[in-house]
């Protein structure tokens, strides 16, 4: 057998699932923890920003895998979900969880369309931020500020401007929040996928993805928020 | 003498493979709450008898848990609302008076219907043949305990082999997977030394099988683990995936 074709397998899609997922979930974290630099002022905010875009080819290197995982991760969940489809061409009348020990929950009942509205919005926040004004092909010297003598793109004045308005603050808190559902099955999941499990542990690790899921999501919302009410 | 319940059943008829089905409702005046929930089915089937009508299919043989041969799905729930009990162990006295229940067969594209209740499970058959069995020739039957394992594993292995084979995985399955049932016995044979020569090809061929038969992917809702009448975890498939990937491995 190739090598596509056990990637393809019932547990080779859950393999590649698992460990796509849990790599994003760290890419989300950091970056998170890069978007709290803003608390410190605009500065450090694009001092950090300029620092990334600084690393050249690791950056690519790094943007290039972050592609790859992103597409293995939904293509997979788009094909586990259209697998279900076909394993169950007719559905229940009555449906009902038996209750613990599933770990059954809207969460994990709704992982392709949580997916599905994150993959959009992360098109839509590439095109908002990523190649947004100031940023590569979008050359704009209003959008250029110079710190200690180095000219750098004013992300923190952009991230400012967007954050003002309110459709785009509540909007963008909606998402994070689908995120952390989206993560409050997805860690632990990922996990049990990768075979880490004793069954003495799943409850206490279950408990540890919904926080990991709900600290991203809170650490996302937070500088948006105090950006919108003018506490930053 | 016990109190008779009046309970109201709708029930899936499909008079075959690929016949239309639908709901039908009938009404057991005298149920009691000693019958056992098949035993309410048999009241049903000898008033519809009665009445010059096609009694319910459904499968059962043991009535005691242990043949896997019964199961439907109850109010939603593949074997009813009592966990680690096949619907054949499931009583009367769980339901009360006026009560209406659904009963609908598993309904999966590796089960596909035969009549009523009654699901066509060969598609397990070919699982286990795939590879769920070991091919020593074993002799005589040795010493009991010529072959030593250490007492975890054997314990380990003993839950896993508890599978009566019932479907009730596949059935509550949001995705219709058989994962539970084949890494059940994935994970008791990996268990023991017995099972060790044939692990690789026996992991490989059964995984490829499960798929073949048109199982949906696990999702890890471990949706299975609460209705299977054993109580099989899911570790068995954390334990498939590791031997996967290490039968992968050269
Ligand atoms: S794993 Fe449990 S639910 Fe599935 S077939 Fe075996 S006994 Fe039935
Ligand atoms: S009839 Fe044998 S397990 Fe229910």
């Amino acid at each position: 057998m190739s090598l596509t074709s056990h990637l393809n397998s019932p547990i080779g899609k859950k393999l590649v699932t698992g460990v796509t997922g849990l790599g994003l979930t760290f890419f989300v974290l950091m970056h998170m923890i890069g978007n709290l630099s803003m608390f410190s002022g605009d500065d450090a905010y694009n001092l950090y920003a300029h620092f990334l875009m600084s690393l050249g080819p690791l950056l690519y290197a790094v943007e290039l895998g972050l592609v790859v995982f992103f597409l293995a991760h939904a293509i997979n969940g788009v094909k586990i979900w259209m697998g279900k489809r076909k394993a169950r061409p007719q559905g229940y009348k009555v449906y009902k969880s038996a209750g613990k020990p599933s770990m059954q929950s809207s969460s994990s009942r709704s992982m392709i369309i949580t997916g599905i509205i994150l993959l959009v919005f992360l098109v839509f926040h590439l095109i908002s931020f990523k190649f947004g004004p100031g940023g590569p092909g979008n050359g704009d010297p209003a959008y250029l500020t110079t710190i200690d003598g180095v000219e750098m793109r004013d992300l923190a004045k952009l991230v400012r401007e967007k954050f003002a308005t309110g459709w785009y603050t509540w909007g963008y808190t909606a998402i994070m929040l689908l995120l952390v559902v989206h993560l409050r099955h997805g860690v632990w999941s990922a996990l049990q996928s990768l075979g880490a499990m004793r069954p003495s542990l799943s409850p206490a690790i279950y408990t540890i993805g919904g926080l990991i899921g709900l600290g991203i999501g809170l650490g996302f919302i937070v500088m948006p928020l105090a950006l919108y009410f003018g506490m930053i | 003498m016990a109190n008779s319940m009046n309970i109201t059943l709708k029930v899936w008829r499909q008079a075959g493979p690929d016949a239309q089905g639908g709901f039908e409702t009938y009404v057991v005046p005298d149920a009691n709450e000693h019958m056992s929930f098949l035993e309410l089915l048999d009241v049903l089937n000898e008033q519809l008898i009665k009445e010059g009508k096609d009694p319910v299919e459904f499968d059962h043989d043991c009535r005691e848990g242990i043949c896997g041969s019964c199961g439907v799905v109850i109010d939603g729930m593949a074997h009813g609302p009592q966990q680690r009990t096949a619907c054949c162990q499931l009583h009367m006295r769980h339901y009360k008076d006026g009560d209406t229940i659904v009963i609908e067969p598993w309904r999966a594209e590796g089960f596909p219907i035969i009549k009523d209740l009654v699901v066509d499970r060969s598609a397990f058959d070919r699982i286990i043949a795939a590879g769920g069995y070991i091919s020593a020739n074993t002799g005589a039957a040795q010493d009991a305990n010529a072959l030593p394992i250490a007492k975890y594993n054997a314990d380990l292995a003993m839950d896993y082999a508890t599978c009566i084979g019932c479907g009730a995985c596949v059935a509550a399955c949001p995705n219709a997977s058989a994962s539970l049932f084949t890494a059940a016995k994935i994970a008791q044979l990996s268990l023991l030394p017995q099972g060790d020569p044939e692990r690789k090809t026996r992991v490989r061929n059964m995984v490829d099988q499960m798929d073949k038969e048109g199982f949906g992917d696990c999702s890890n809702h471990a949706e299975c683990e609460a209705v299977c009448p054993k109580g099989i975890s899911i570790s068995s498939i954390a334990i498939m995936r590791r031997e996967y990937v290490k039968a992968l491995a050269d």
